[in-house]
This record gives structure tokens, C-alpha cells and sequence, in this order.
């Protein structure tokens, strides 16, 4: 018998052996008052130490509530936890590990615990049963937001941190093993043990901070002649010594995805008071694993009886653990309720820690060694016997306890009261199949033990232990060892099994008794409320009411009710659930079957699995060779695809339209250099490149001459535009493809899945050199002389390098290669040097030019260019929806070529539909208005809603050489219509009047293209 | 957009069977609930039927409906191979919006959002439609004018929406980063305040409650094992509880619709993938309003009981497990954590994967086919649920008439044929 010790603050707190160090006092903060607990307690169990019980509100009634278990499944004692930035709501006050400083706080309840006004929903709760809100709220329907918005404010849980940005980070670590162990109880261990003998390479995971699993929590239980613990740790410490194995402690087998892909989430630094900034908070672990072994153990149920939620009313197994592995006393006064053998061992802890016991067991003749131990140490024992009613204010109190019939559904005598402030109940075990459900394993009802347990395994798996339905330890150490054993041969390690430890523990039945739901001696659906879903606020009423009213599949029960679906996942509360159910249909509980068991075990922080990549680190951002000189140059970037473009370099004082005016009025009139670097680029070789361009494009590409260009289109095999560029041909079989700055990574991997599953036959081999070239593009009538004074070695005359052609050269020094071609109408060159010379070059160019004005300009000059030439850019021009008719550009489909990607397509009647929207140029009727792209045209603005659209701009700017407002439009039937007018209603309530003209504003003859 | 409000026929449980109110739950609440009936029959398959609906989710339920309170035809039964509601309907992170780019898009989902606006009305069962806005996020240039077009084009539809700086997103959107230094910063966005987010499971039930008043048969664990044809003709269903005979049948089974099709000997140019979600655990209120990106493929909104509800893009191969792969999660969750650092420190509590089936033109079939009487709704995508409604209504409409209407038009078959693809894919990009 141990004694409570005698410091007032910890009142509870028994003076005896176990895993919290009395010697290291540890003072922490809960909703304001402190307390002191010790190193090795969660905060459940200091406050139970301190006699705090009440910690918590419930979801829909906001109950006054308690701890249950002492594990994950616990669905009530949910904690804000911290401060600030730091804050985190809905922890579970079981697995919070005590620090210096530890700041908790209760939560869902206004203004206090014990005051909560939101309690006034439980007075109502008759009004409130299971799914009426789908009945009500409906009038009037304006109403309905206003309804909703009380209904948000009073659900939810705790509140996320004031403070949002998580000053933590979070890492991500990739892994191969070959036996994974999830679970490190007695059956872990062993299997984890006897597979790295063997020589696999194993990972043993557990969520708790030590190894151990349930032992931890008992007393008197020796295995091969020593405590418990000792032969534990004795196994930690043989494991710990092997290079193969890697022990996780507070670690969470979370996600159990197809081949053997597991999630683990292992918290760092939660448990520590100062944080070392070399560590992060939590890793997530995703191990591909050739063998894994499951033993994450059982969960205890709760008995469903009236006032079953109380504070003080507890899993039987969670007060053992209390008493024994943290030295803290539930209650004084105990009453133990329960279906089965093992709370007897409760009892008889309860019993040694000094309290007065009365065990209600719901069994009218329970026999074994257990229940003699407890009667020969004096404790009642009230067999057939349950507990009707618990009563209390903020604790549990008394009970009102009846004698029961023999399958526990009425009350067979009259009432026995005793007055109690803690009761450990007992509704037998579930195994946690979690994992293995998840991994699609398919689970079998067991009739004896009450419970589904493991059958088929789907992927590469063992079940052991409690998990496996194996309760009993002895049975749970064998089994261990021989999936160990199995899993270790299986990933191709020779072993012998070890043999089996002898285990010392009185004999207990493992059968429970089925009491799924303890009549109360109301009428169905009257009486004070019996508790399923403790978090969720489900009664036994709720569920039956579900069941009559048509929502019958486990499904419907669970959506409907909410039954399981709170942050414990209904750990403790599904099975009662769905036997109640099956009680309130008539059928067996296999037939009801159970709900689809899914990824997190527990709940897994978003942080971890987004890990490093947030930040910049989200994606990468690509910057050319020459950022450096735009940035020191005063440019404005914009984003294209993952890349940052110079978008336009405005000096002191100039808004972004003079700017864009100055580097558009340049390029015309000296010169003008645009880094082009971010072209998609594709190296294409082989004996069939020519073939392969052909089959891509939709122009010939086999009797292109060497060193020449041609500007090539791309469909989709629906025949619509997907890219565009210009392509040369450097040899025989050797072509330059350029694409899109966008579209880069789409067309390689387009090309590569024609290459790799259409036309394995052909001999060509791609390669993306996008970063590998840095690309200056020099356009404008000065370009001759810029490039002359810059050392060009070649000839620039159009004989020698005529348009669309290409030469290697050297420029100033640097070797090039120079592609004649032309995005703006003038004379141009792009430049092609080597990546790492790109900013050499481009120097070398700016200091050639100075004489010559040279002027970079960006990617809005670029667009007003091409617009006014009427060149269109893919994916500005195109949506997905142009075929090349629609563009005008018929003339680049080839007639004489066999077949093409999209060629098919073309050919149907409906892409020849003179109403298909199709490319036109606009011009303002008032000169200086500029249409916002994406406007749309309408030949009445006038008509109501909804309009008849013609379609809409796509390119819109103000030309600078023109001296008036340019754009292009793809409008219904637009090739025939120039010389109308369209109007455009914008959002503003303006109109803007344009005419259809040709989409070539500038230099229609192309008369400037040799300078 | 469509310029009349669409027929809603007999509404409020004609049928005769008791309504719910709030005085109603406080009556029943007096006999302890133990009055309140079934919300539908457990209905047992008839040897025949004037049209059968294959596939109990919300479009399956929502047809048969409308069959019944508009077209009049009760004597009808929906199958479902395992329980109402199981696939998408009660897998999707619910958005309704209704403000698309086509034309022929704007009107069916207009359509529908029509039909929500007083669907719980309409079944008398509070399908808990929130009107708290759907905004949807640009990020770019290239998208900032993308989004001018399509507010354009939404307006002139006739169809509401707004478009809102990075400012005025903060102020409606408080826990919104629009911090410009990030990697995809928010550029500006544009907002249907009539859009909103459903109660999914109750969308089924109401549907499946109203449709069993007017007296169509709901039959739960009935799956359809094949289709029998006389010529080209459809002349009843073979179901693993018999056969039943019947010459209409309706097929809205979404990502198995491909499966059904080949019992009729067609193929669907449908491609299935896996598209997945998840909850955090339940918060205070921090999102009142629904929040979309395409750019980084993800979308969020909070439900009424507090989880925070994330969706993300489609998975990249094709299958018919309703489950995903984890990076589609891992880099979700990275955009999402980039524009609500908040939900860094909150938890994943549940994850799920369900079957979107996809056309190539990422639009949907309501369609005859080859096949006399025998019709085809599917093809929603990632984006059906918002459909619900409507979907059913037109394709009620298609039923009933053996022709479509104009709304429906346009979702024929043959246009995979034809080339006049309503392609919200390049239009649209991500279509939610």
C-alpha cells in the first residue's frame, strides 16, 4: 500500500516507484493557476496529481469534461497549448509532456471552465439530437446565414495561434528499411529485436516518449524473472547498440500508403523547454519499408452508461497507468465498472494506492485468479451488477448501481448507491487496426473477445500483439518474435527465432461480456444521456435515433451523427457505436460492418508535411545569366512560369507607359536588347529528328537546308495551338527547337511521350539545353553596326547571313550562335553564347551599343513589338480552343505531308465553321483608349443580360510608333468582319467602340526586316 | 445566366409525408424522438419501372427528383450499389460557384446555382447552402489576365463577380498572406459573393427524402451487373437483386461510368483519377469565405464545424482506388501553408481520395446514345458536386423528352466527334 505524499500541491500524487522522478519538480501554468508536476508526467497526469479533473468542454453540449485514457485515443482532454506565434489548439493532455514553463489553457468554453455559458445548450439538449439542423433553420430562408453564423462561432474547438506565423520548422527525411515496427510495446520490441539479429536494417517507431507500451502503466508483472521494465530495458538497450536499427520514440506511424510507403511523424523538440535552434520541431519520416510488422496495441472501450462522460470517469486501464507509471491517484473513493477480467487489476491497483474500491461487474458469476485476489484483499465486488447512473456536478460523485439481467439490457433489482469521485470503466479491448485497415488488410469480427481484428494482409504486413487481437502478453511476446522472425525472412535475412520469454501474471479471461449499451430503466430515448462519442457529444439515443430514421449504413450513421469523426477518429467510441447500431437494426455486428479506417492515425501538423518547402523554397525561381546586371539596372520583373523576366527598366521618374514607350520606340528606331534566355530550348539528334519535326509540326521540316530556320506550330491532337517557336537545323540530324518560355517542360514531355509510346521506331534523342544558352536578342535598324563594333567575325550582310538563318561565330571574343530571326519586325539577331558567358555578353553588347542607343527593354516591350507586327504568343492569342485557321495561319499547315498530330482533327466539318472565334486586329475609334485585355466585344451594347458575345481581347496596347491604340481579339466569324464596328462594355461601366482591322499594324510589307 | 428561373415543379414534399421544422423537432423532442419516420424507404426493387437511375450520389438522387416533381414520372427507382451519397457527393470539398468562362458552362452552373438558392426550400431539408463567396486567387500577370477575361465574360452572362486587389482580398480575407516578397504572391482575385460552399451528405439525403415522398423507390445495395438491350434498344437492368425491366436508364455513376458504359458495349472518353482532400481538426472560425488557386492548385474553406477543408489538384495517373498518392498532399499543403501560415501549426484529422471522372475537354456528357433510352450524365470532373442541381434538372429534362434542352445541349457525346469542345481545360485551368 503506498501513501499519498504530503506536498499540498501535488495532492494526488502517491509516494512510490515509477516513471516520473520526484526529485526533478517541474512548475507549469494551466487556464491561469500554476501547478508543479514531475519530469516523466504529461500534463494529465500532473493535473490529476494536483486533482484537477476537469479540463475540458465538449463539442455540441459543452459539457463539463475530463480525462478518459492516457493515450492518443483520448477524445476530451483537449489543450490550447502556449503562447503567441507558438500557440496550438486541440493537443490531447495525455501525450503533452510536461516542461519548465509549460503554458496550457482549456478550450470551447466562454468565460470559464466551471462558468461556461455555452453550457446552456446542454439544459437544451432534448432540442438538439443528432443531425437537427438538418430540420431546422430553413425559415425564413433569408435567415439562414445569420443561423449559421451563430452555429460557426459556437463549433469549432480551440482557436489557432493569434499570431500566424510559425516561427518552427519542419523537415522531411526519406528512408528504406527492411522490417518497419510500428509500435514499441512488449510485442514491437521483440519483433523489432528478433529482425535485427538477423541483420535487416529496422526502424521501430512509437508514438509515446519511451519505449514499453502498456507495461509501463503496470505493476507486478515480471518476464524471465525480472520486473517488467528491466526486461525492456534491457532489450532498449541491445537494440540502441546495433548500427542497423534506427529507434524512434515520440514518433507517429501515420499513413500506411500502397507498396509499403509509410508517413511517420516524429516530434523533436515539443517535449523540451528550450528548443535548440539546430533541430527542428518535427520530422516527417517517409519510409519505403519491404516488410513491416504492426503492433500498435489495443484501445479500451468505455461502457455506455448515463452520465458516463462526468469528469472522473475514466478507462480502467488509464487509471492503472496513472497510479503506476506516474504516481498519481485518480480517486480515493473508486468505483470500477467493467465487462471483463483485466479491470480487476485496476481494482487491485486503486486497492494498493489506498483507495476504497467497489468493483461493478456487468458479469453475474465472474470467476479466475483475478477476481479471487480481489476478494481476498477485501475490495466489494458487485457481480450482475452495473452502474445506472453516474451524478456530480463538475466530477463524478455518486452512482446509482441496480442488479442486472443476464445480457445486461434491464435492471433486475432495486438501486444500491455509493457515493465515489472516480470511476475506471471497462468495456474490453479494440485492437488499433488502423494501420493495417489503411494498407487495405481486411478485418474479421472476433466472437469471444468482441472485437475486429486483423485478417488478410494486402501489403507486405504482419499484425502482432494486442493489435493483432493477441491480449495476452505471454501470447503477445511469442507472436511478436515470430513476425519479427517472418518479416526479417521475408525481406531476405536468415534468422532464429529467439526464444520465448516466461512471463509472470495472474491468469485472466480475455472474453468480455456484451454490454454495449447499460439500460438506464427510462423509456427508449428519455433518462439522462449515455455517452458514445465523448467529443462529438453522441448518445446511445443518437445512434438508435439514426438507425430510425433510415440512416443505416455505418456510413450515414457516422455522417449523420458524428459519431468518430472528432479529433480521436472515434478510437474509443466506434465499436460502441456500431454495435449499438446493430442492437437498434437487429443485426449481427460484422453485418453492420465498419467505416473506412484512413490516413492520419492521429492528427498530423500541416507544417511537417509541408516541411522546407514553403518560402522560397515553394518552387524554385529560375533567373538567367544576366539578372544580376537587371537588377543593378533598375528592372521591374514579372513571373512567367517558375522564371522572374525583366519586364521593363524604367528610369528616374518614368511611369511604366513611358518607359515601355521609350524601350518600344527604341527597338524601332536604334536598337533595342531583350534577354531572351528563358526560350524553352531542345536539342533534337538522330537519324529521324527530320521525321519526328515533321510528324510534330504542322509544316514540312525534311528538305530544310542546314544552318536555316523556320518557325514551327504545335497541336494538340484535338487540333488546337499548343505551342510555337523556331527551329533550325544545325546538321543532317541535328535540329535547335525552341519553344515557349512556359511551355518548355510541357512540349519536352509531350515529345517524349509521342517518342517513348507512339513511336518507339523512330531513332531521336531529346535534350532540354534551355539553361544551358544565355540568349541576348539585338533588334532594331542599328543592330549591323552594334554588332560590328562588338567583333562579330562574320559577314552581316543578307547575302551572306540572310533572314531565318544561322551562324557560329565569335562576338567579341565569345563564341556564339547567332539565329537571324525576328520577334519584333526589324532587324534581329538572338544571340545563343554559352550560360556562363551570358553576362559577358550581354555587358560586352550594352557597352558596344552606347553609341548606337542601345536600349534593353523587357517583356512588355517585347509583347507591344510582336503586337504590332501581328505576332501572336501562344497562350495569350490561344486558350487551348485555336486551331491555326482561327489565326490566320492556314498558310503553315502542310497539304503534302502524310499526317501530323492534329491533322486528323482539322479535318472535321466543324473546324471549318465560318462562326468559330477567329484572330482579328481593333482599332479605337478614340485613338488613346486602350481596351483592357480580356474584354468582350458585342455588336449591341445595348442588349440586356446576357449578352451575346462575339468574344474577346487578347492583346491590348498603346503603340508608341503608331501613335494610337492597337489590339488583337478573337471574335465569332472575325475573319469576315472587317471594317465593323464592336463595342466593348467594361466593367466599369464604360463602352469602348473599335474596328475589326488586320491584325498587321506596322510595316505590313516587312520591308524592315534587313534594317 | 440562362434568363428565366428554371422550373422547380411540385416543392415542399407534396407527397404528404411530415415536415421538418424547428416545431417539429421541439414536438418530437417531447416524445423523445421516437416518432420521427424513416427519411426514405428502404425501398424493394419492383419487376418494373418507366426509368431506372443507376447510381444513388447527389446527381443520381437529384435526377430522379426532378423526374418526379417536373416531369411527373414517380413510378421510377434509383439504384445504388452501396449507400446513398458514398462516392463524390460525400467526397468533395463542396464549392458552388457558378462563374465559368464558356458560355455553355455559365449556363448550366447558373443554372444550378439558381436551383440552390432555395433547394432546402425546395426539399425541405436544410442543405445548409452558404453564400459566403468563392474567391479565386491570381498570382501573375499571365493570370491577372486571364481573370480580366473571364470577369468579363461572367459579367456580360449576367452572372455575379467582382474582382478585388490584393488589398481589399486582405480585408476580406484576414488570415490571407499577401505579402509580396512570396514565392507566388496574391496579385489580385476575383470573387462570386453568391457562391459558397453545401452540407454534401444532406445534399444526397434531401434529395433521396424528397424523391421517396413524390414515390420514386431509393434501393441501396443493388448493383448493376449489367444492361440488357433488345436491337438498340435498352429494355431493362440487370442488378445483383434481378432483373428489372424498364425502358429508360439513366447512368450517373460518375468514375465507374466507363464500367457501366462497356456493359452497353460503348466507350466514354473518360479518364478517372484519383483526386484528394483533407480536414484539419476543428477550429474557432478563422475563413469565412472559400479561397481558390489554381496556380498552386489548391483550394480551402472552413466548415461550419471548424475543420479547415482542403482540396488539390488531380493525381497524375489513372485509377480506381479511391485514394491518392502522398507528394499531391505534401505539395498542396506547402501552397496552402504559403497563403495561410496559420495552418502550419494546425493537424491533418482526416484524408480521403475519391474518382473524378474526366473528359478530355474537362466539361461533362449529358447525353443519348446509341442506344434507345439509354441516357449518360457524367463526366463532372473535379468539379460536380457544384452541379448538383442542375445537373439533375437537365438531365430530368433529356429524360423525360428524350431530347436535351438548350442547357444540355451542348454536353452531347457527339462532340467528341464533332470538335466543339467546350474546353475549360486551356480556358480555365484548373476547373473546381
Amino acid at each position: 500500500m503506498f501513501k499519498i505524499g504530503k506536498s499540498t500541491s501535488q495532492i494526488a500524487r502517491l509516494t512510490k516507484n515509477s516513471r516520473v522522478d520526484q526529485k526533478r519538480k517541474i512548475s507549469f501554468t494551466f487556464d491561469g493557476t500554476s501547478y508543479s508536476g514531475y519530469a516523466g508526467d504529461t500534463l494529465a497526469s500532473a493535473l490529476l496529481a494536483n486533482g484537477v479533473h476537469l479540463v475540458g468542454r465538449s463539442f455540441k453540449y459543452h459539457r463539463p469534461r475530463g480525462i478518459l485514457s492516457a493515450g492518443s485515443e483520448e477524445p476530451n482532454a483537449l489543450i490550447r497549448l502556449g503562447k503567441g506565434a507558438y500557440a496550438e489548439p486541440n493537443l490531447r493532455a495525455t501525450q503533452i509532456e510536461i516542461f519548465d514553463g509549460l503554458y496550457a489553457e482549456s478550450q470551447n468554453r466562454v468565460p470559464s471552465l466551471s462558468l461556461d455559458i455555452g453550457a446552456i445548450n446542454s439544459v437544451l439538449a432534448r432540442f438538439f439530437p443528432a443531425g437537427f439542423y438538418y430540420k431546422t433553420f430553413m425559415w425564413p430562408a433569408s435567415m439562414w446565414m445569420k443561423y449559421e453564423h451563430v452555429i460557426r462561432h459556437a463549433a469549432g474547438l480551440g482557436k489557432a495561434a493569434d499570431d500566424h506565423n510559425d516561427p518552427d520548422r519542419y523537415e522531411k527525411t526519406h528512408t528504406h528499411c527492411d522490417v518497419l515496427v510500428a509500435g514499441g510495446g512488449a510485442a514491437g520490441l521483440m519483433a523489432a529485436l528478433q529482425a535485427a539479429r538477423s541483420g535487416a536494417r529496422v526502424i521501430i517507431a512509437d508514438e509515446q516518449n519511451e519505449f514499453g507500451g502498456w507495461l509501463l502503466g503496470e505493476a507486478n508483472i515480471s518476464i524471465d524473472g525480472t520486473p517488467a521494465l528491466d526486461w525492456i530495458a534491457k532489450i532498449i538497450d541491445e537494440m540502441a547498440a546495433m548500427p542497423n536499427v534506427t529507434m524512434l520514440p515520440r514518433t507517429t506511424v501515420f499513413g500506411y500508403m500502397d507498396s509499403n510507403y509509410l508517413t511517420l511523424n516524429e516530434r523533436v523538440t515539443d517535449h523540451l523547454p528550450e528548443r535548440p535552434a539546430h533541430l527542428p520541431r518535427q520530422r516527417l519520416w517517409k519510409v519505403r519499408a519491404k516488410q513491416t510488422v504492426l503492433a500498435q496495441g489495443a484501445h479500451e472501450r468505455p461502457l455506455v452508461f448515463a452520465g458516463n462522460d462526468l469528469p472522473g470517469v475514466m478507462l480502467a486501464g488509464a487509471v492503472r497507468t496513472y497510479i503506476n507509471r506516474y504516481a498519481a491517484l485518480p480517486g480515493q473513493r473508486a468505483i470500477v465498472m467493467t465487462n471483463n477480467d483485466d479491470a480487476y487489476r485496476t481494482g487491485m491497483a486503486l486497492h494498493d494506492a489506498g483507495a476504497r474500491v467497489t468493483i461493478v461487474d456487468l458479469r453475474a458469476e465472474p470467476k479466475g485468479a483475478l477476481i479471487r485476489a480481489a476478494t481476498n484483499a477485501g475490495i466489494e465486488i458487485l457481480a450482475g451488477h452495473a452502474v445506472i447512473t453516474a451524478h456530480g456536478n463538475h466530477r463524478v460523485a455518486r452512482v446509482e448501481i441496480a442488479p442486472i439481467d443476464d445480457t445486461a439490457t434491464a435492471i433486475a433489482g432495486d438501486f444500491i448507491h455509493r457515493d465515489c469521485d472516480v470511476i475506471a470503466m471497462s468495456g474490453g479491448l479494440s485492437p488499433a487496426v488502423h494501420l493495417h485497415s489503411q494498407a487495405r488488410g481486411k478485418l474479421q469480427w472476433d466472437d469471444k473477445k468482441l472485437c475486429f481484428k486483423p485478417s488478410t494482409t494486402h501489403e507486405a504486413s504482419f499484425n502482432a500483439g494486442a493489435g493483432n487481437g493477441t491480449f495476452d502478453l505471454a501470447s503477445a511476446i511469442k507472436e511478436g518474435i515470430r513476425c519479427g522472425a517472418r518479416a526479417a525472412s521475408a525481406a531476405g535475412f536468415k534468422n532464429t527465432m529467439a526464444d520465448s520469454p516466461s512471463v509472470a501474471m495472474p491468469k485472466q479471461s480475455w472474453t468480455p461480456l456484451a454490454a454495449w449499451n447499460i439500460p438506464n430503466g427510462h423509456a427508449e430515448g428519455a433518462g439522462p444521456k449515455a455517452f458514445v462519442d465523448f467529443q462529438n457529444d453522441v448518445t446511445a439515443n443518437d445512434v438508435r435515433l439514426a438507425a430510425r430514421e433510415g440512416y443505416q449504413s455505418v456510413e450515414h450513421l457516422k455522417r449523420y451523427t458524428t459519431t468518430g469523426m472528432g479529433t480521436d477518429q472515434g478510437k474509443t467510441s466506434n465499436i460502441n457505436a456500431l454495435a449499438i447500431l446493430a442492437d437498434a437494426l437487429g443485426n449481427e455486428i460484422p453485418e453492420v460492418g465498419t467505416t473506412t479506417l484512413r490516413m492520419p492515425y492521429t492528427p498530423s501538423n500541416l507544417g511537417a508535411i509541408a516541411g522546407r518547402d514553403i518560402g522560397h523554397l515553394f518552387d524554385p525561381v529560375r533567373l538567367t545569366r544576366m539578372d544580376d546586371w537587371h537588377r543593378s539596372h533598375g528592372a521591374t520583373f514579372e513571373h512567367v512560369g517558375q522564371w522572374m523576366r525583366a519586364w521593363y527598366y524604367p528610369q528616374e521618374g518614368e511611369t511604366m507607359a513611358e518607359a515601355v514607350n521609350r524601350e518600344v520606340l527604341a527597338a524601332r528606331t536604334t536598337a533595342g536588347l531583350l534577354d531572351a534566355s528563358t526560350l524553352g530550348k531542345i536539342d533534337i539528334r538522330g537519324p529521324d529528328a527530320a521525321e519526328f519535326l515533321d510528324r510534330v509540326y504542322t509544316n514540312g521540316w525534311s528538305k530544310l537546308a542546314v544552318g536555316r530556320c523556320r518557325y514551327g506550330l504545335m497541336l494538340k491532337d484535338d487540333g488546337m495551338v499548343m505551342d510555337d517557336g523556331v527551329t533550325t537545323r544545325l546538321g543532317k540530324n541535328h535540329f535547335h527547337m525552341t519553344t515557349t518560355t512556359g511551355g518548355a517542360a510541357g512540349v519536352l514531355d509531350w515529345l517524349e511521350e509521342w517518342l517513348q509510346t507512339e513511336w518507339p521506331d523512330l531513332q531521336v534523342y531529346l535534350t532540354s539545353v534551355t539553361e544551358q544558352w544565355a540568349v541576348a536578342t539585338l533588334s532594331g535598324p542599328n543592330a549591323n553596326k552594334i554588332l560590328q563594333d562588338a567583333g562579330i567575325d562574320i559577314d552581316l550582310s543578307p547575302t551572306s547571313f540572310p533572314f531565318m538563318s544561322m551562324q557560329n561565330c565569335h562576338i567579341g571574343g565569345l563564341p556564339a550562335r547567332v539565329f537571324r530571326i525576328s520577334f519584333t519586325g526589324e532587324l534581329s539577331y538572338e544571340i545563343n553564347v554559352a550560360a556562363r558567358h551570358g553576362l559577358a555578353l550581354w555587358t560586352h553588347l550594352m557597352k558596344s551599343g552606347a553609341a548606337h542607343g542601345i536600349t534593353p527593354y523587357g517583356t512588355e516591350a517585347m509583347h507591344v513589338l510582336r503586337a504590332e507586327k501581328g505576332f501572336i504568343i501562344v497562350g495569350q492569342e490561344t486558350d487551348g480552343s485555336v486551331t491555326p485557321h482561327d489565326l490566320g495561319m492556314d498558310w503553315i499547315i502542310s497539304k503534302a505531308k502524310p499526317d501530323f498530330i492534329g491533322k486528323r482533327a482539322l479535318a472535321r466539318t466543324t473546324m471549318a465553321y465560318d462562326d468559330r472565334k477567329q484572330l482579328v486586329g481593333l482599332k479605337t475609334k478614340d485613338p488613346q483608349q486602350v481596351i483592357p485585355e480580356g474584354a468582350h466585344a458585342v455588336r449591341d451594347p445595348n442588349q440586356p443580360l446576357p449578352m451575346d458575345m462575339l468574344g474577346q481581347v487578347t492583346s491590348s496596347y498603346h503603340s508608341p510608333n503608331l501613335g494610337y491604340s492597337i489590339a488583337m481579339a478573337l471574335l465569332k466569324g472575325g475573319h469576315n468582319m472587317h471594317g465593323q464596328t464592336v463595342f466593348f462594355p467594361l466593367l466599369d461601366g464604360r463602352v469602348i467602340e473599335a474596328e475589326v482591322v488586320d491584325t498587321v499594324f506596322f510595316d505590313p510589307k516587312g520591308e524592315r526586316i534587313n534594317g | 445566366m440562362a434568363d428565366n428561373q428554371p422550373d422547380r415543379g411540385q416543392r415542399g414534399l407534396p407527397g404528404g409525408k411530415p415536415r421538418y421544422s424547428a416545431f417539429a423537432v421541439a414536438k418530437n423532442s417531447m416524445s423523445y424522438h421516437q416518432d420521427w419516420q424513416r427519411a426514405w424507404r428502404d425501398a424493394e426493387p419492383k419487376s418494373e419501372y418507366d426509368a431506372v437511375i443507376i447510381g444513388g450520389g447527389g446527381h443520381g438522387l437529384a435526377t430522379a427528383y426532378y423526374l418526379a416533381a417536373v416531369h411527373g414520372m414517380t413510378n421510377i427507382a434509383v439504384i445504388e450499389k452501396g449507400w446513398l451519397g458514398g462516392g463524390n457527393t460525400g467526397r468533395n470539398t463542396t464549392i458552388i460557384r457558378s462563374n465559368y468562362l464558356w458560355d455553355e458552362s455559365a449556363a448550366i452552373y447558373e443554372h444550378s446555382m439558381k436551383l440552390w438558392e432555395g433547394l432546402s426550400q425546395d426539399l425541405n431539408f436544410n442543405v445548409m447552402f452558404s453564400q459566403r463567396g468563392v474567391l479565386t486567387i491570381a498570382h501573375s500577370e499571365h493570370e491577372l489576365r486571364e481573370m480580366s477575361r473571364r470577369v468579363h465574360a461572367i459579367r456580360l452572362n449576367g452572372i455575379d463577380s467582382e474582382i478585388l486587389g490584393p488589398a481589399e482580398i486582405k480585408k476580406f480575407v484576414p488570415t490571407i498572406n499577401i505579402d509580396q516578397s512570396i514565392r507566388y504572391p496574391v496579385m489580385g482575385g476575383f470573387l462570386q459573393r453568391r457562391g459558397g460552399t453545401a452540407r454534401h451528405d444532406a445534399v444526397a439525403w434531401g434529395y433521396a427524402r424528397a424523391a421517396d415522398d413524390l414515390g420514386v423507390d431509393i434501393i441501396q445495395k443493388c448493383e448493376v451487373t449489367g444492361l440488357r438491350r433488345q436491337g438498340r434498344k435498352i429494355v431493362g437492368v440487370e442488378t445483383s437483386r434481378g432483373f428489372i425491366k424498364t425502358k429508360k436508364v439513366g447512368c450517373v455513376v460518375a468514375g465507374h461510368s466507363s464500367v457501366v458504359a462497356a456493359m452497353a458495349g460503348i466507350r466514354l472518353p473518360i479518364a478517372s483519377r484519383p483526386l484528394q482532400a483533407l480536414v484539419s481538426e476543428p477550429i474557432k472560425p478563422i475563413l469565412d469565405t472559400v479561397i481558390m488557386s489554381n496556380a498552386v492548385h489548391m483550394y480551402i474553406s472552413q466548415s461550419d464545424k471548424g475543420e479547415m477543408v482542403l482540396g488539390a489538384g488531380v493525381d497524375k495517373y489513372n485509377s480506381y482506388a479511391q485514394r491518392g498518392s502522398f507528394p499531391v498532399p505534401e505539395h498542396m499543403l506547402a501552397a496552402a501553408v504559403e497563403l495561410f501560415p496559420v495552418l502550419s501549426r494546425l493537424r491533418m484529422l482526416r484524408h480521403w481520395g475519391g474518382i473524378v471522372d474526366t473528359c478530355p475537354d474537362a466539361s461533362p456528357i449529358i447525353s443519348k446514345t446509341d442506344i434507345e433510352g439509354l441516357y449518360f450524365d457524367c463526366g463532372w470532373g473535379t468539379g460536380g458536386f457544384k452541379a448538383t442541381p442542375g445537373s439533375g434538372h437537365v438531365f430530368a429534362d433529356l429524360i423525360a423528352n428524350d431530347r436535351p434542352n438548350k442547357i444540355a445541349a451542348p454536353y452531347t457525346l457527339d462532340r467528341f466527334r464533332s470538335g466543339l469542345l467546350i474546353d475549360e481545360h486551356g480556358a480555365a485551368g484548373v476547373a473546381h
